[in-house]
């Protein structure tokens, strides 16, 4: 490996190591969220799937944030590049949250506070 | 895969004016002339659109033209005016001026340029080829759904209409990605962001909101074809589909469109004010980050386009504040444009005069939009002329009046002549005039009661009186474009010859030749703080001496191509098949020659 | 003043090469799209009345049927570009260091996988249709379709990419000068497995 030369190199690309380490991460965070989908959904075993369940959506929320982290910040570079390009994508991801969030919120209020009988719909 | 460079030709040997050269050129200089020339002339059948409009309204029940024809006329005008009129305005300017005011010698990607432009133009004619068949686009500009469904429209305008748009957000995606990346890297050495001509500044924020909203827009026209074409129901309701889906993610895209609109028109301004104030901008630190301020907070109103859809309270009061928040920072603006030009050496040369002309119409529309704020209110104005008459101010009185200031501003730099001063008075007064004697009245039609897109009114209404002052305006102001077209005809025919720097301007693009040379700078320029050029003259100790054509000697430009015209062909094909259900044959044939011009562009040799 | 034919590539204001910095701006873009979509999506899921269902039994011509998504298959296609994405900066590693052996090898590694995913994904669509979800059945079954498939197409643009670029380094004009060419095709593809990483529990994973 060769880790130490790699650091020694100011803009340091991450070593084949970190980058292996990082693969690993991904497929056991993966693991894990498949994992929370099928205890919730057999409902086995009984007491953790009726701990999980109620957090089920955050739960799987985090973990796909921190895989989408780890991509981005090693594979992609974003840590080890300038602060521009992080700037880019984050300001990016943060309209497209509002985006996402603003259509939930404004379409929750017409389906279930204020719904209005459509044919086909519920 | 960069763009393959050859040595400039020699100074003494004219630059090459064939069809081919237009057709491969890469130069952002051409590329803007292509861009001002195909805009003017959509500008120009927008405004016939328009008279048309205001003929069949001048009186009561009239039948002048039918009421399917109007429907394709008022469509046509808003997204004429609006995609193939005062965007492709302001990147003539973009593509012109940016590299200059920056120092540079191109933009970042000077083939990715001339795509934009092909595939623009190519857009522009898929959107106006309906009329050949009198199946214009006929949904308004906003398409709304499910008005624009396949039950409800089944002929093909609408295919007109979603093709059409979506090979357009090509072009501005692609171009917005080129300016957002020239400006970041291709800045002149000593040029901080917070040095940057303010026409910068703002098309910059203006590329940045094309590349969030463009793509939602792109959605929404996807999943209308898609309804069309296949079957489903994204904005039918018998199978489920909730049209209120449409218009969120249309004005998700819509309230920055109305920004990216008026921003360019803004930087146009904040040049022309100081050079005729012969003072520099008041608040540039002010202005940069008001105008991120009114580009993010952008994202955030957009359903104030939809008080009227039932949204509940909360959402009518949050949109309402943010709205109303938004004239903050614009009038931050205002109040440092008057600044600017308050104790300085006013020079009223036409481009001052639209620029004056601007702060007055712009104020006007921003009083109106105010008034649209307050949903209970808003109820009362929406889909009636007073909404006519707020985007009429802010789109013509602002970014029109703004884009000819820019026009007369920059002609000398970009012809190399000289319009003419007394003609130009003449075309602002009479556009003064005209503009406001067709648009004012509507204020009070709206308020009275007169709804929008409608192809007539009865008598008993009484909204006649008002609406033929408005067509008498409109013809005036036609009259005005033509006083414009006489001032660039006698020009070309006279040929004033222009100096490179003949208002005494600020910044980097006086200083070089009237036109510049294909190279742009003989040497590239170090800068040393805001208005570069006055402070370089302030270095000397004066005016420079009026700079010389020179040899391109050893100066490596990119060489011209055809390959993103190829490619743009294909991105036009490819969206072409999906007119009037979806043509295979035609689409994988698109397919197949972008993939074509995409490899021969990736892959040309190098010198 | 003689300027170098690169220059334009190398001169720039931030040091950060403009190439680079357009993909960057073009992936800050497509999140808008694919917020877009997600969003159609979320804004229709569970409003079926009729129809297949994501994560629920439902009635097909009277006969019950199981849950239309099979977690199975579609986790073992997340695996796939999970993992293709470390072939593709293990292959840019070796780009980096003039290790042709190591570029080739993994960045075939990483079209394998991302074929076996498009694979994976032209098998489940032709096996929901077969189970009775076709395009315009129901609002999930056109969301879902849409969705996934606007995903698809864009692994299939990422594949040719890759594909030309491994054709580029086999014909041996890959030198460490020229690995940009390679970082920017990887980065293109990373977007395209972040992408999944978010549709994967959204669309699959949360009922």
């Amino acid at each position: 490996m060769s880790s130490h030369a790699a650091h020694a190199d100011a803009h340091a690309h991450p070593a084949i190591g970190t980058y292996l380490k990082i693969g690993l991460t991904l497929f056991i965070l993966t693991a894990l969220e498949v994992g929370a989908y099928e205890v919730v959904h057999r409902g086995q075993p009984a007491g953790f799937a009726h701990l999980l369940e109620p957090v089920v959506v955050p739960v799987l929320l985090i973990l796909s944030a921190i895989k989408f982290a780890l991509v981005a910040m090693f594979y992609m570079h974003l840590k080890s590049d300038g602060r521009l390009l992080s700037t880019v994508f984050v300001f990016s991801l943060v309209i497209a949250a509002v985006v996402i969030t603003a259509l939930m919120l404004l379409f929750a209020y017409l389906h279930h506070v204020a719904p209005t009988k459509v044919p086909g719909g519920p | 895969m960069a763009t393959t460079v050859r040595e400039a030709p020699p100074s003494h040997e004219p630059e090459p004016t064939g069809l081919w050269s237009w057709i491969t050129t890469v130069d952002h200089k051409r590329i803007g002339i292509l861009y001002g020339a195909t805009a003017f002339f959509f500008f120009l059948l927008g405004g016939l659109e328009a008279l048309i409009i205001r003929l069949q309204l001048a009186k009561p029940e009239n039948t002048l033209v039918s009421a399917e024809t109007y429907n394709q006329l008022f469509t046509m005008h808003g997204t004429t005016m609006i995609f193939l009129g005062v965007m492709p305005l302001s990147a003539m300017f973009f593509n012109y001026m940016i590299p200059l005011q920056i120092g540079a010698r191109d933009v970042a990607f000077p083939r990715l340029n001339a795509f934009s432009y092909w595939v623009f133009l190519l857009g522009g004619l898929i959107l106006n080829s309906g009329w050949l068949i009198h199946a214009a686009p006929n949904g308004g500009w906003f398409g709304y759904a499910n008005l624009t469904s396949k039950q409800f429209s089944p002929g093909l305008n609408i295919d007109f209409w979603t093709v059409g748009l979506q090979v357009l957000g090509v072009a501005s995606l692609a171009a917005a990605v080129n300016f957002f990346v020239t400006i970041i890297n291709l800045r002149a050495k000593g040029m901080k962001m917070m040095y940057m001509p303010m026409f910068v500044w703002m098309s910059f924020i203006t590329q940045m909101l094309l590349l969030l909203a463009f793509p939602v827009i792109t959605v929404a026209l996807i999943l209308l074809m898609i309804d069309r074409t296949f079957g489903t129901h994204f904005y039918v309701p018998s199978g489920g589909g909730d049209p209120i889906l449409w218009q969120h993610l249309f004005w998700i895209f819509g309230h920055p469109e109305v920004y990216i609109l008026i921003l360019p028109a803004f930087g146009i301004i904040s040049e022309v004010l100081p050079v005729f104030s012969r003072k520099p901008l008041f608040g540039y630190a002010a202005m940069v980050f008001s105008g991120a301020f009114i580009a993010f907070l952008g994202f955030g109103v957009w359903s104030h386009h939809m008080f009227s859809t039932g949204m509940g309270p909360f959402a009518d009061a949050f949109f309402s504040m943010a709205t109303m928040l938004i004239a903050v920072p614009t009038g931050v603006k205002i109040f440092n444009w008057i600044g600017t030009i308050w104790g300085g050496q006013l020079q009223f040369k036409t481009p001052m005069l639209f620029a004056l002309g601007f702060i007055a119409m712009f104020i006007m529309g921003g009083l109106s939009g105010v008034m649209h704020a307050s949903p209970p209110a808003d109820l009362q104005q929406t889909d009636t002329y007073f909404i006519v008459a707020h985007f009429h101010y802010v789109l013509f009185g602002g970014s029109i009046f703004g884009l000819t200031a820019g026009a007369y501003y920059w002609w000398p730099k970009m012809s190399g002549t000289m319009l003419d001063e007394k003609l130009g008075k003449v075309h602002f007064w009479l556009m003064l005039i005209g503009f406001n004697l067709t648009f004012f009245p509507m204020h009070f039609l709206g308020l009275n009661g007169m709804p929008r897109r409608v192809y007539t009114y009865a008598a008993e209404n009484n909204f006649g009186f008002w609406n033929l002052i408005e067509t008498v305006g409109s013809l005036i102001l036609g009259l005005s474009f033509v006083v414009f077209l006489v001032n660039i005809w006698r020009t070309m025919k006279s040929k004033t010859p222009a100096p490179a720097d003949p208002w005494n301007g600020a910044t980097l693009e006086w200083s070089i030749p009237s036109p510049p040379q294909e190279f742009n700078f003989a040497e590239e320029p170090v800068v040393h703080g805001r208005d570069a050029l006055w402070e370089a003259e302030r270095l000397a100790g004066g005016r420079v001496p009026e700079p010389q054509r020179v040899s391109g000697k050893g100066i490596h430009m990119p060489n011209p191509s055809y390959w993103p015209a190829v490619a743009a062909l294909g991105v036009a094909t490819t969206l072409v098949g999906f007119i009037g259900g979806l043509h295979l044959p035609v689409s994988l044939t698109g397919v197949v020659i972008l993939f074509l011009g995409v490899y021969r562009w990736a892959f040309e040799p190098a010198g | 003043m003689a300027e170098h034919a690169h220059a334009l590539e190398h001169h720039t204001a931030t040091g950060i090469d403009s190439r680079k910095l357009a993909i960057w701006t073009f992936i800050g873009s497509e999140c808008l799209f694919f917020a877009s979509l997600i969003g159609t999506y979320l804004v229709y899921k569970g409003r079926d009345v009729i129809g297949p269902k994501p994560h629920a039994e439902w009635l097909l011509n009277g006969k019950v049927q199981e849950q239309m998504l099979e977690i199975p298959l579609v986790t073992f296609g997340t695996a796939l570009l999970l993992f293709s994405s470390l072939f593709v900066v293990m292959a840019l590693n070796g780009a980096q260091r003039g290790n042709r052996r190591q570029l080739i090898t993994w960045l075939v590694a990483t079209i394998c996988c991302g074929v076996f995913f498009v694979g994976m994904q032209v098998f489940e669509f032709t096996h929901f249709y077969h189970r009775g979800m076709g395009y315009t059945t129901n609002l999930f079954s056109s969301t879902f379709y849409t969705l996934t498939g606007f995903h698809g197409t864009h692994v299939t643009i990422g594949l040719i990419w890759l594909t030309s670029v491994l054709v580029v380094a086999l014909r041996g004009k890959l030198p460490p000068e020229k690995a940009l060419n390679l970082e920017i095709a990887a980065l293109y593809w990373h977007f395209v497995d972040v992408v999944w990483i978010v549709i994967f529990p959204v669309v699959y994973l949360i009922r």
